[in-house]
């Protein structure tokens, strides 16, 4: 084939997951970290990057492996039978975010193709610090909890994906959001993510006719659509309160204006109110005006309020109204729900209750998909 | 069933014994165990009310036959219908390639278990693409009536513009067809002839069109079978306002004559019934769209379009869908307009037409035709009564011809005519009033000299 | 003698599968064979004397107009076309070739070779549509009874056979559901379709290149069209329901008569898609669920034969209150002939050129005929017996399911879904399907978007022997197998297909795509040859 040599980046963190086994919730920190240890608890992270890699190994000699020293991706390479490119230096034993990040930095100015990561939410977190959607990324699930929608359903889930891509087999990309879970308030018992930014991940394998050279065009096509068509139906002196993601920002751009990507922005058509309110201040903004909600499934699960939005709290939604709750996505979003409804969590079983049933959401120009809600 | 029932031949599993071992293979008491889920309301309680079935092949052949030999094929008699559909001949390798049941049973496999048939659509698609000096053509849609449609519509997508402007002379079904895909979003206007003319009215052009227009669209030949030569022009005057120009262009005359992308035409279009389809009553028809390759042109295409490339094994062909996220077939309601089940088989025997015919073939039917074309009408119009309004101009294959001296309709000349066994030419009294009583006669290259001689002959004895 | 051959005694014994090896030509592309000069047929030249007469022909014609180089088409002679084109007749799995129960939705019955004999008399291939209607009696009255036989299949009232193919007819319906709101002035106001994700994608696409918005109902759990769904996008703006049943899925759906009375209630019109009609024949029409309009696919249920992608014909009916919005014209019988009715002044006009594709409907009546009322409903039986059969041989298979609508019946086919196998050894339903044309079988997984995950769509149709059916899940249940315990050798297939992987990566890449052998001569700096 004509293609030219792939080169895939390989970062593993060794201590994501740590946590989970022994009870301990999330793994961030050096003192959860030593605590875990104590614990007994073993690195999952290693042998679920091994899982994936063997996977690899159906494309082994058609693409080049770049990977990080010893355990951030050297030996578990190694124990599959690659013999990478190593590059960076490490202190084993107790490698760090700023680990992660410079390694991930490193392999952006490299221009690797793919860069495959073994981690939980806090690697993602620190991968897309550093790359952003600059490069096509995708995770290996081994973290104590995923809410970020970058990863694989499965580490070998995850080396399959990444194969089919390297081989031009498979694979659109599309913007999956990366969530930040506040690993304290978790501790604490309170499950407050928030939406922390994107990366671009393959995100479908298809073999036959919808095979494609990895390009955002379709869903970036769809987006435009999507965008368009909200854009189109809001009027003139009405506000709107926007929730957070990629779909939302898109319809703020498209009437050129700027949109915190995570927060909730309250707009008019011609400006911005408020940037990545709370719920006081969307409260307070929309006392007596005409006012809509614009949201999109955040994390790839399709949860339309209660995951990076509780700032539309139940009061918000009280006092906007059902009917004047807009809901957007592309059909790609709606593709990856598989079959699934679409679900909220607003903590007020009474709202829940409100917004379950069905919902018409805007999916184009001129397109809508009818959804189930669960509450 | 009772035990006088017999498998049907086209039914394996209606042999009573296999059925009933497969039905305990299940343990199902019997077949209306699966129709349960039918609400009873929504089942009808008796048989279907049908002619009692003819069950040996041999009583359906002659039923069937009794009924078609009913019917006077006018590839019989001597005849000089066209308007749409037309009487060449079809080489025998044509029925040959599209009888295989291989291509003819085959349907929507992959690139890998249907080989042969992506490799035969894009050889034809390739072959079209010489003669219409273009490198974009898309696999057949219905007819040369929905290409046009289509292409209109892509004219529109493309400018961002929601006016056409048609030239009339144009056949007032093909009218008809576009009018109704364009209701939507599109507004369709008619430009006259010149007045008395059968050429459209290039003043009257310029005076309409506008930065609105999405595309102006005229025939070659155009209906009434005069030669646009101005092709130029117009494609010019399309282009200043920023419009794009669409031609409808008889595919076997471009052996002869210059393909539309020569003068100007952004998108070409028309039907490939005349490369090796037999008429078929109409069922002959299939329709072409061709474009040059940029992606603003591709990416509005909304038939298949299909690619070669690569394999992993050297020197190997391989084939696929080429940008397929366009299609409905891939984003439903997203698409652009939509795909399905054409007229592919046609496809592929028009690409065996062009292969057989290669280059030489293509300029002496050209030429054939033309050569015919004018010889009929030089005949024609030595035929007292008869009027040829247009014979000035240049022709290819149909050309008008008026009774209006005889004091005959068409009607009554065409009565005539069957009786000494010719059909004559196309009625167009009641689609252009304005050329009063008016056929259109096709002549091609079935027809003789003698034919020719015939028809004239007998006009002269009948009017 | 080869001491290897004696040493073999007794029968000869066929392995359990097959070991088959599709035609595998490496034809070059048709351009590759032509050298200059060679002819595959002559054409009659003009006689002297009308040459004479007429002189040149070109006269009249500016330079400009005239072609001047010729066209750049491949020069063979004529047996070299017929082995080019026969080689790759022979790289194709058409119906008649291979278990075809593979392409799912497509219905590859049988096409009987009596229909092509008779389809291919002069007295169908050489009739033009203008002819006077008196020297045609005999296609009308083909045309006319089979629109009899559709009328009491559906329970329709009228049906014009115009449209050629199912997605002509759709489009059709869509073009007579807006003229109806038309009449009504309602037009502006009626601008939403309703479907379902599961009806065939024309169903979406027609309606919206009709004008109209396009509103997807997604499924519930079980896999039916949700009601609750339906009920929350009907309103005063709805113009019609345009859908499936059964569904691509298999399932029929019980409530379909509740789906249309809600839809009439909020003053819609109801298409019904029947390109899945092959399981229901003789046992459920479109007029009892009280549908205003419907379709039918000649090519599908009606045995005329895919042609690798047409010509077909989707038949279009109406009830009576519809029937004046059909295309024009329709075919009337007055006592003593058969007439091209273009009277009917509500008409939405010509959807197709002249009358659609005669001969297919020619062959669609004799198979009618050649079944009766009967025979119908034994090909729906059958159909549906033969799917539960292969239903059931597939769910013993390793990492198979047939999602939604659990412990009930499917009807004419099923959609089934490898997640569980792609779970446990990450391959996926498409190199399943490849690794099974290393059998000779087909297989199709689903039309996009694959809500169902890693599907795969079977319909059986009842044209398949018991031990068709049998091999056809004996070769699945082995590709799974190898899925399970060699993967590489199925992530790899087809090894035995007429052609090695593809690289699809040019297709979606202006720069590399190319549609015609000029444009990859042109953009791969090959010389032409």
């Amino acid at each position: 084939m004509e293609s030219a040599r792939k080169k895939l980046g390989l970062i593993v963190n060794p201590i994501a997951g740590l946590g989970g086994r022994v009870g301990l919730k999330g793994s961030d920190g050096a003192e959860i970290q030593r605590r875990a240890i104590e614990l007994g608890a073993v690195p999952e992270a290693p042998r679920r990057a091994r899982e994936a890699i063997e996977r690899l190994r159906s494309a082994a000699g058609r693409f080049d492996l770049v990977t990080c020293p010893a355990e951030m991706g050297e030996a578990s390479a190694a124990a599959c039978g690659f013999a990478p490119a190593v590059v960076g230096s490490i202190r084993p034993g107790s490698t760090t975010a700023e680990d992660t990040r410079r390694a991930a930095a490193g392999m952006l100015r490299m221009g690797v193709d793919l860069l495959l990561f073994a981690g939980g939410d806090g690697t993602a977190r620190d991968i897309c610090d550093a790359i952003g959607v600059a490069l096509p990324a995708l995770g290996i699930p081994a973290g104590v909890k995923i809410h970020s929608a970058v990863f694989a359903t499965s580490p070998a889930a995850a080396g399959e994906l990444a194969a089919a891509y390297l081989l031009g087999r498979a694979a659109r990309l599309r913007e999956a959001e990366v969530m930040d879970l506040d690993e304290e308030a978790l501790r604490a018992g309170v499950l407050a993510p928030r939406l922390y930014g994107c990366l671009r991940i393959p995100y479908e394998s298809s073999l036959v006719q919808g095979l494609k050279v990895p390009s955002a065009a379709g869903e970036a096509a769809s987006l435009s659509a999507v965008a368009a068509a909200v854009a189109e139906r809001m009027e003139e002196d009405c506000l709107y309160v926007l929730g957070p993601g990629t779909t939302t920002r898109a319809v703020a751009e498209r009437l050129g204006l700027r949109k915190t990507l995570a927060g909730v922005d309250v707009v008019t058509r011609r400006e911005v109110l408020a940037a990545d309110a709370g719920e006081a201040e969307i409260l307070r903004l929309i006392r007596g005006k005409r006012v809509k909600i614009v949201v999109t499934p955040i994390g790839g699960q399709g949860c339309i309020f209660g995951r990076g939005n509780q700032q539309i709290s139940p009061a918000v939604i009280a006092a906007v109204g059902r009917e004047n709750i807009i809901v957007a996505a592309t059909p790609e979003k709606l593709q990856a729900l598989g079959g699934r409804p679409l679900w909220v969590d607003t903590g007020d079983p009474e709202t829940n209750r409100l917004l379950a049933g069905h919902v018409r959401v805007v999916t184009g120009h001129r397109e809508e998909a009818v959804v189930r809600v669960s509450g | 069933m009772d035990d006088k029932v017999r498998a049907h031949p086209y039914i394996p599993n209606s042999v009573p014994e296999i059925k009933r071992r497969m039905l305990e293979d299940l343990g199902v008491a019997g077949v209306e165990e699966f129709y349960r889920d039918i609400p009873e309301e929504l089942r009808l309680r008796r048989p279907l009310d049908l002619p009692e079935p003819l069950r040996s092949e041999h009583e359906l052949k002659r039923h069937v036959a009794a009924i078609l030999a009913e019917n006077q094929p006018a590839g019989k008699l001597l005849s000089f219908l066209g308007a749409g559909c037309y009487q060449h001949h079809v080489p025998a390798v044509c029925d040959e390639v599209n009888q295989r049941a291989e291509f003819l049973t085959a349907y929507a496999g992959e690139p890998y278990d249907d080989h042969g048939r992506f490799q035969a659509l894009f050889e034809y698609a390739s072959m079209m693409g010489e003669l219409l000096d273009m490198d974009v053509v898309n696999v057949p849609t219905y007819d040369g009536y929905q290409a046009a449609a289509t292409a209109l519509r892509m004219a529109c997508r493309i400018t961002g513009r929601s006016e056409i402007l048609v030239a009339r002379p144009i056949a007032a079904d093909k009218l008809s067809r576009i009018r109704d895909y364009c209701k939507p979003e599109i507004s369709c206007r008619l430009i006259p002839c010149e007045a008395g003319g059968a050429r459209l009215d290039l003043e009257c052009l310029r005076r309409e069109i506008s930065p609105r227009t999405a595309a102006v669209y005229f025939e070659n030949p155009c209906y009434l079978g005069p030669i646009e030569i101005r092709g130029a022009t117009i494609a010019d005057l399309a282009h200043d306002a920023g419009a794009l120009c669409v031609v409808s262009v008889d595919p076997i005359s471009l052996g002869v004559l210059a393909p539309p992308a020569h003068y100007g035409a952004d998108i070409v279009c028309g039907d490939i019934q005349p490369l090796g389809m037999h008429m078929q009553f109409g069922g002959g028809q299939a329709g072409f769209i061709a474009t040059r390759d940029d992606p603003r042109f591709v990416m509005e295409y909304p038939s298949r379009l299909f690619g070669i490339a690569p394999t992993r094994v050297a020197g190997e062909y391989g084939f696929g869908d080429v940008a397929y996220e366009r299609t409905s077939f891939a984003a439903r309601e997203g698409g652009k307009e939509w795909v399905g089940t054409a007229a592919a088989l046609w496809g592929i025997t028009a690409g065996v037409y062009l292969a057989l015919m290669g280059p030489h073939g293509m300029r002496e039917i050209g030429e054939s035709i033309m050569t015919r074309t004018r010889y009929a009408m030089m005949r024609l119009a030595r035929v007292e009564g008869i009027t040829l309004p247009f014979y000035d101009l240049p022709h290819f294959t149909e050309f008008v011809v008026n009774f209006d001296r005889t004091g005959l309709t068409v009607r009554q000349v065409n009565d005539r005519l069957l009786e000494a066994g010719i059909h004559g030419g196309w009625d167009l009294s009641g689609e252009f009033p304005e050329l009063g009583r008016s056929a259109l006669y096709c002549v091609t290259e079935v027809h003789s000299q003698d034919d020719i001689d015939r028809l004239a002959r007998t006009l002269e004895e009948v009017i | 003698m080869n001491p290897e051959l004696t040493a073999i005694r007794g029968p000869i014994v066929k392995p359990a599968l097959r070991r088959f090896h599709q035609a595998r030509w490496d034809e070059p592309i048709i351009f590759e064979l032509s050298r200059p000069g060679r002819r595959g047929i002559l054409v009659p030249e003009a006689e002297p004397r009308m040459k004479a007469a007429v002189g040149d022909p070109m006269a009249g014609i500016p330079d400009n107009m005239r072609r001047r180089e010729p066209p750049r088409l491949p020069e063979l002679s004529q047996p070299q076309v017929v082995r080019h084109y026969l080689r790759l007749s022979q790289e194709n799995l058409g119906a008649d070739l291979n278990i075809d129960v593979g392409q799912g939705t497509c219905t590859m019955k049988y096409s009987p070779k009596i229909h092509e004999q008779l389809a291919r008399l002069p007295e169908v291939a050489d009739l033009h549509p203008l002819q006077d209607e008196a020297t045609v009696q005999g296609i009308l009255e083909i045309m006319y009874r089979f629109e009899q036989i559709l009328k009491e299949i559906s329970g329709m009232e009228r049906f014009s056979l115009q449209p050629r193919a199912g997605s002509a007819a759709i489009y059709a319906a869509a073009s007579m559901i807006r003229a109806y709101h038309e009449s009504r002035g309602e037009a502006g106001r009626r601008d939403e379709i309703v479907t379902t994700i599961f009806s065939h994608p024309s169903d979406a696409a027609c309606a919206a290149t009709a004008g109209f918005k396009v509103l997807t109902l997604y499924p519930d759990d079980d896999g039916y069209p949700d009601i609750g769904a339906l009920k929350a996008a009907l309103s005063g703006r709805t113009a019609g329901l345009m859908i499936t049943n059964p569904e691509d899925t298999g399932i029929f759906n019980p409530r379909i008569r509740e789906f249309v009375d809600l839809v009439h209630d909020a003053g819609g019109l109801c298409f019904y898609d029947q390109a899945n009609a092959n399981g229901i024949l003789g046992i459920t029409r479109a007029r009892e669920a009280g549908f205003d309009l419907c379709h039918f696919n000649l090519h599908k249920t009606f045995s005329t034969p895919h042609g690798c992608g047409g010509p077909a014909v989707g038949a279009l009916g109406a009830t009576a209150d519809l029937a004046g919005f059909l295309p024009v014209p329709l075919i009337e019988w007055d006592g003593r002939r058969y007439r091209l009715d273009y009277d009917r002044p509500e008409s939405i006009g010509k959807v197709n050129a002249f009358y659609g594709v005669p001969p297919v409907v020619l062959k669609a009546y004799a198979w009618v005929m050649s079944l009766g009322a009967e025979g119908l409903r034994e090909v729906a039986e059958i159909a549906v017996l033969n799917n539960n059969y292969l239903l059931r041989k597939m769910l013993a298979i390793r990492g198979v399911s047939a999602p939604y609508a659990r412990g009930r019946h499917r009807i004419e086919q099923v959609r089934y879904s490898w997640k569980q196998l792609a779970d446990e050894t990450g391959v996926h339903s498409e190199q399943i399907g490849l690794r099974a044309a290393d059998f000779g079988v087909h297989y199709w997984t689903s039309h996009h978007p694959y809500i169902v995950p890693e599907p795969c769509t079977l319909e059986p149709t009842e044209s398949y022997a018991r031990e068709e059916l049998d091999e056809y899940a004996a070769i699945l249940a082995h590709v799974a197998e190898e899925a399970y315990n060699n993967p590489e050798i199925v992530r790899s297939a087809p090894h035995n297909s007429t052609v090695h992987t593809i690289d699809h990566s040019v297709f979606d890449d202006p720069e590399k795509w190319a549609v015609t052998w000029r444009a990859y001569l042109r953009k791969h700096g090959v010389k032409q040859g």
